[in-house]
């Protein structure tokens, strides 16, 4: 499966449309995490767990973009937009849409 | 009286602490952009006219989730007072969107350009109190195209 950002796959010709697609996912971190992430706010610097648990939380969005655009028969997803938003203190939803074709 | 000690303490190490990772992060943030100049990010929709035949298109992507410290966070809530430039958060966000570029780079370390750029920024706050930035995340995204 092709994923691009920009509304064509350079080198190739879309030949069929299917519409939007688009995958999400709702997640919260552990307390663990939250402690460290408690120190990490008196000494400053990367807060690793929360870098890792949102490209986990964004790989998951996008497989089941990818699960959806299967469905329809498609090969590629183009013009893909990410959005971020804070559901409630602690948790954050990943959203991941773009437009599903069919490319040569 | 203990309170104003714990304060103390709190200011000092995130003083000591936040200044020293800070500038570490900036020196492995200048290594690493002079490693991959090479390789450019544009923000442009269509490619740069390149050379040679197009063989991969793929999804480039980078995040990170930076902290700021306790001593900076201080400053940044006396800023409110007076108001002006909050320098102490300027060199935070800055950090985050050459880090989280830099991933997005070293995540595909084959590609030839990565175009269409785009950098989201947001911040996670966990803390009830108004107005705390706390910790911000950036993501970069582009479609990375590979020539041979």
């Amino acid at each position: 499966m092709l994923i691009t950002n920009i509304e064509s796959v350079p080198g190739r010709q879309i030949v069929k449309h299917h519409g939007i697609v688009s995958g999400s996912t709702v997640r919260a971190k552990h307390v663990g995490r939250d402690i460290m992430a408690g120190l990490k706010n008196v000494f400053g610097g990367e807060l690793k767990g929360y870098t890792e648990l949102l490209t986990e939380s964004r790989e998951e969005a996008i497989q089941r973009m990818m699960a959806q655009a299967k469905q329809m028969g498609a090969n590629a997803i183009l013009n893909v937009r990410f959005s971020t938003s804070s559901v409630a203190a602690g948790a954050a939803e990943l959203y991941v849409y773009g437009t599903a074709v069919t490319v040569q | 009286m203990p309170d104003i000690l714990i304060f103390l303490v709190l200011m000092l190490l995130g003083y000591g602490f936040g200044t020293w990772a800070e500038s570490r992060h900036y020196k492995s943030i200048h290594e690493r952009e002079t490693k991959l100049r090479k390789l450019p990010v544009i923000m442009l929709k269509h490619p740069l006219p390149q050379p040679g035949r197009l063989v991969k298109v793929q999804l480039a992507a980078g995040n990170v989730v930076i902290s700021v410290d306790y001593f900076k966070r201080f400053l940044a809530s006396l800023r409110n007072i007076f108001g002006g430039r909050v320098v102490s958060y300027e060199s935070l966000v800055d950090r985050a969107r050459r880090e989280a570029t830099l991933r997005m780079k070293e995540s595909c370390p084959d590609a030839t350009q990565i175009i269409n750029v785009r950098l989201e920024t947001s911040s996670i706050s966990k803390s009830s109190k108004k107005g705390s930035i706390g910790s911000i995340e950036v993501f970069a995204y582009g479609t990375a195209l590979t020539y041979k």
